[in-house]
C-alpha cells in the first residue's frame, strides 16, 4: 500500500511523468489482460481463423480508442481544432503535432498486446493449423484415406488438447506454429522500434526550429485553458458568496426595519471589508449575462497572443486596469505559487 | 521505502547518474525478458538453427534502439551535431564523446542478453542439435554425429541420425523416452555454452579494465575534463531552456486570461452605470509580472525568439564588461586550440 503511494506521488510529481505513468499502466493492463484471457480456440474449420486473427487484431483497436479516451489532451486538441479563428490565428502545425503525440502514446498499449499474443503463439496456431503440411511430423499415415474435409476436419483439432489424440503430432505441429508465431512476433518489435528509432534520433536533422516553435505553443494552449478554468472556478465562488451576503443583507435589512433595531456593530465592519474583497474578485462581471458572454466570447473570440504594457504611473484609469488585473493574478497566484518552488517543469505534451 | 527514495534521489541528481539508471533498469528488462520469454525451440533440422540465430540476433538489436531511444544524450548530442554554427562554434569532440557515451550505454542490455542466453545453454542445444543431412558419420560433418554416436543414439525407430538429433531439445519426444541419451547429449552442449558464455564475460571485462587503465596514456586527459565540462553543460542547458519556455508559457497564459477579463469588464463597465469599488494594490506584484515575461509579450516575439535559439545559439560569455579571469600559461595555448 505504501508502496503504491509513493509511486503515485512520484508519477504525479510533473505531467509528463503522470502521462507516461498512465501509458506504462495501459502496457501493464494489456499484458494483464492477456494471461488472464482464456484462450479457447473452437476447434472447427470454419471458426478457427476468423477466432484466431480476430484475438490478434480486435482487441488492440480497442486499446488504442481507451488511449484517445483516457488522454486529457484529446479534448484539448478537439477544442483547438474546432474554435472560429477570431483575433488568434490558427497554426495546422500544431495541431499536427499534438495528433501526433496523443497518437503515439496510445499506440503502446495495442503494440503489447500484439507482441504478448505473438510471443505466446497460441492465435496463429488456432488460426493455421488448417495449413499445415502433415507429412514433416510424422506419420503420413495418419491421414491416409480421408477426404478433403475429413483431413481439414482433423487438422483444425490439433489446438485443442483433448480433442485430438495423436499427442506427439500435435506437439510437433504447434511447436512449429509457435516458432512462426514467435519470429513474427520479434520482426513486429523490431519494426516498431526502428521506426520509434527514426522518428527520434533522426528527426532533428530536419525539422528542429519549427520542432521548437511547435511544442511551445502547444503547451501554452493546454495551460491557458487551465488558468482559465481556475479563474473562472474562483469567480464562481466570488459570485456566489457575493450572492449571498447580499441575500442574508436584503434578508436582516427587513428583519432591522421590521424590529426597528440600531445600527451594525464592529464585526459588521470587518464583514463589510470581507465582502469587498470578494466583490473585487469579481473583476466587474456581476450578472448571469455577463458571464455568458464572457464564457462565449472566450471560445467565439479568443483574443490575440500580444500583451498590452501596463503603464506604471498612478491615474485611476490604470490603477483599476491594475488593480483588477492584480485581483485576478492574486486568485491565479494562489493557485500556481507553489510551481515555482518545483524544481522540474516540463513540458507534459512532449514528444 | 527510505532507501528506495534514497536510491532514486541519487540517481536523479545529475544527468549522468539518470542516464546510467536507465541504462541498468534496461539491463533488468533485458533478462526479465528472457525469463518470460517461452524459448520454443521447433525441433526440426531446418529451422532449429534458423529460430536460434533469430532468438540471439533480433532482441540485441531491439534492446540497442530501445537504449538508443530512452537515453537524453541522443537528443543533445544530434542537437548539437546538426544545429547551424551561428554564434558559437562547433566542437566534434563533444559530439564524439556523446556519441560514445551513448554508444556505450546502449549496448549494455544487448551484452546482458547475450550473455544470458549463452549462460542458459537453451539455445545452443537448439542450433547444434541439427546437422546437415548425412549418411552416418562422414569426415565432413563428423562433429555432431560423433556425438550422437558417443551418446548412443537410439536407433530402433529407423529415422535417421539427423532427424533424431534435431529432436532432442524436445524433450517429450518419444524416441527418447526409455533412453537418458537426450539428456546427456543436453548436458554436453550447454557446458559448452556456459564456457563460451563466461569467456565472453571474461574478455569484456579484461578489455573493459584495459581501456580504463590505459586511456589516460593515450588520452590528453586536460581535454577530457573539458569535453566532459562542456557536454554536461549542453545538457544542462537544454534542461534550463525547456523549463525557462514552459514557465515562460504560464505566466504568458496567466497575463493573457487576466487581460482577456479586463477587456471584458471596460465592455461591461461603459454598459453598467455602477461606481467600481478602487482598492488599493502595490505595484510588486505587476513588476515581476514584467519580469518573467522577459520583455516578450507577442506570438511574433515568442516565434521570433525560439527561431534564433535554434539557428544562432548565443556565445558561451556571460560576462558583463568585468574583467575576465586570467589563465595559467599552459592553459592558454589550450584554449587557442579550443573554439569556445
Amino acid at each position: 500500500m505504501d508502496k503504491l503511494r509513493m509511486m503515485f506521488q512520484f508519477l504525479q510529481s510533473n505531467q509528463e511523468s503522470f502521462m507516461n505513468g498512465i501509458c506504462g499502466i495501459m502496457a501493464l493492463a494489456s499484458a494483464q489482460m492477456y494471461s488472464a484471457f482464456e484462450f479457447s480456440c473452437p476447434c472447427i474449420p470454419e471458426y478457427n481463423y476468423s477466432y484466431g486473427i480476430g484475438l490478434l487484431i480486435i482487441p488492440p483497436i480497442w486499446f488504442f480508442l481507451l488511449g484517445f479516451v483516457l488522454n486529457n489532451n484529446v479534448s484539448v486538441l478537439a477544442e483547438e481544432w474546432r474554435r472560429p479563428t477570431g483575433k488568434r490565428t490558427k497554426d495546422p502545425s500544431i495541431l499536427r503535432y499534438m495528433f501526433c503525440s496523443i497518437t503515439q502514446r496510445s499506440l503502446i498499449a495495442p503494440a503489447v498486446w500484439v507482441s504478448v499474443t505473438l510471443m505466446d503463439g497460441k492465435s496463429f496456431l488456432c488460426a493455421f493449423s488448417i495449413n499445415l503440411d502433415v507429412d514433416k511430423f510424422g506419420n503420413y499415415s495418419l491421414i491416409k484415406g480421408m477426404s478433403e474435409t475429413e483431413k481439414i476436419k482433423l487438422l483444425a483439432k490439433i489446438p485443442c488438447k483433448d480433442l485430438f489424440e495423436h499427442q506427439e503430432v500435435r506437439v510437433a505441429a504447434s511447436r512449429y506454429i509457435k516458432c512462426i508465431s514467435q519470429a513474427c512476433g520479434w520482426m513486429f518489435l523490431l519494426m516498431m522500434t526502428f521506426t520509434a528509432f527514426l522518428i527520434r534520433a533522426i528527426r532533428p536533422c530536419f525539422t528542429q526550429a519549427a520542432f521548437l516553435k511547435t511544442k511551445y505553443w502547444s503547451h501554452y494552449i493546454d495551460i491557458e485553458r487551465k488558468i482559465f478554468d481556475e479563474t473562472c472556478k474562483e469567480h464562481a465562488k466570488s459570485f456566489a458568496k457575493v450572492c449571498i451576503y447580499q441575500y442574508f443583507e436584503n434578508i436582516s435589512g427587513e428583519m432591522r426595519n421590521l424590529h426597528h433595531h440600531s445600527s451594525k456593530d464592529d464585526s459588521d465592519y470587518e464583514d463589510d471589508d470581507k465582502r469587498r474583497n470578494e466583490e473585487d474578485k469579481l473583476l466587474g462581471i456581476r450578472v448571469q449575462d455577463d458571464m455568458n458572454k464572457a464564457l462565449c466570447n472566450w471560445h467565439i473570440c479568443k483574443p490575440a497572443l500580444a500583451l498590452r504594457k501596463e503603464q506604471k504611473n498612478g491615474e485611476n484609469n490604470d490603477k483599476l486596469h491594475r488593480e483588477g488585473g492584480g485581483a485576478v493574478n492574486g486568485l491565479a497566484n494562489g493557485h500556481t505559487h507553489n510551481v515555482e518552488k518545483k524544481e522540474w517543469a516540463v513540458y507534459y505534451s512532449k514528444v | 521505502m527510505e532507501r528506495l527514495k534514497l536510491v532514486l534521489q541519487y540517481f536523479q541528481s545529475n544527468s549522468e547518474s539518470i542516464s546510467n539508471g536507465i541504462c541498468i533498469v534496461l539491463a533488468l528488462v533485458s533478462v526479465k525478458l528472457y525469463t518470460s520469454f517461452d524459448f520454443n525451440c521447433p525441433c526440426l533440422p531446418q529451422y532449429n538453427k534458423l529460430y536460434s540465430l533469430g532468438v540471439m540476433v533480433v532482441p540485441p538489436i531491439v534492446l540497442f534502439f530501445l537504449g538508443v531511444l530512452v537515453n537524453r544524450h541522443t537528443g543533445v548530442m544530434m542537437d548539437e551535431w546538426m544545429r547551424p554554427t551561428g554564434k558559437r562554434s562547433k566542437n566534434p569532440a563533444v559530439v564524439k564523446y556523446l556519441f560514445s557515451a551513448m554508444i556505450q550505454r546502449a549496448l549494455l542490455a544487448p551484452v546482458v542478453w547475450v550473455l544470458v542466453t549463452l549462460l542458459d545453454g537453451k539455445i545452443f542445444i537448439c542450433a547444434f542439435s541439427s546437422v546437415r543431412y548425412r549418411t552416418v558419420c562422414p569426415v565432413y560433418t563428423g562433429y555432431m554425429c560423433e556425438i550422437g554416436l558417443l551418446f548412443g543414439v537410439p536407433n530402433n525407430t529407423g529415422l535417421d541420425v539427423m532427424k533424431i538429433m534435431a529432436k532432442v531439445p524436445c524433450k517429450e519426444a518419444v524416441i527418447f523416452r526409455n533412453s537418458s541419451f537426450h539428456k546427456a547429449v543436453s548436458r554436453y552442449i550447454r557446458c559448452y555454452s556456459q564456457a563460451v558464455g563466461w569467456s565472453i564475460l571474461l574478455f569484456l571485462i579484461v578489455l573493459g579494465a584495459l581501456g580504463r587503465v590505459l586511456k589516460p596514456c593515450f588520452d590528453d586527459h586536460a581535454t577530457f575534463l573539458q569535453t566532459r565540462y562542456w557536454s554536461n553543460y549542453l545538457d544542462v542547458e537544454q534542461k534550463l531552456f525547456d523549463e525557462t519556455c514552459v514557465l515562460h508559457a504560464r505566466d504568458f497564459a496567466r497575463t493573457c486570461v487576466v487581460q482577456f477579463f479586463e477587456d471584458m469588464r471596460e465592455d461591461v463597465e461603459l454598459c453598467s452605470p455602477h461606481p467600481q469599488f478602487i482598492k488599493h494594490f502595490t505595484d510588486d506584484w505587476e513588476y515581476k509580472e514584467e519580469e518573467r515575461l522577459h520583455g516578450i509579450t507577442k506570438q511574433e516575439q515568442m516565434n521570433n525568439l525560439l527561431q534564433k535559439w535554434y539557428f544562432s545559439k548565443p556565445e558561451l560569455d556571460v560576462t558583463k564588461g568585468a574583467s575576465r579571469p586570467r589563465m595559467c600559461g599552459t592553459c592558454k595555448e589550450e584554449r587557442a586550440n579550443l573554439p569556445f
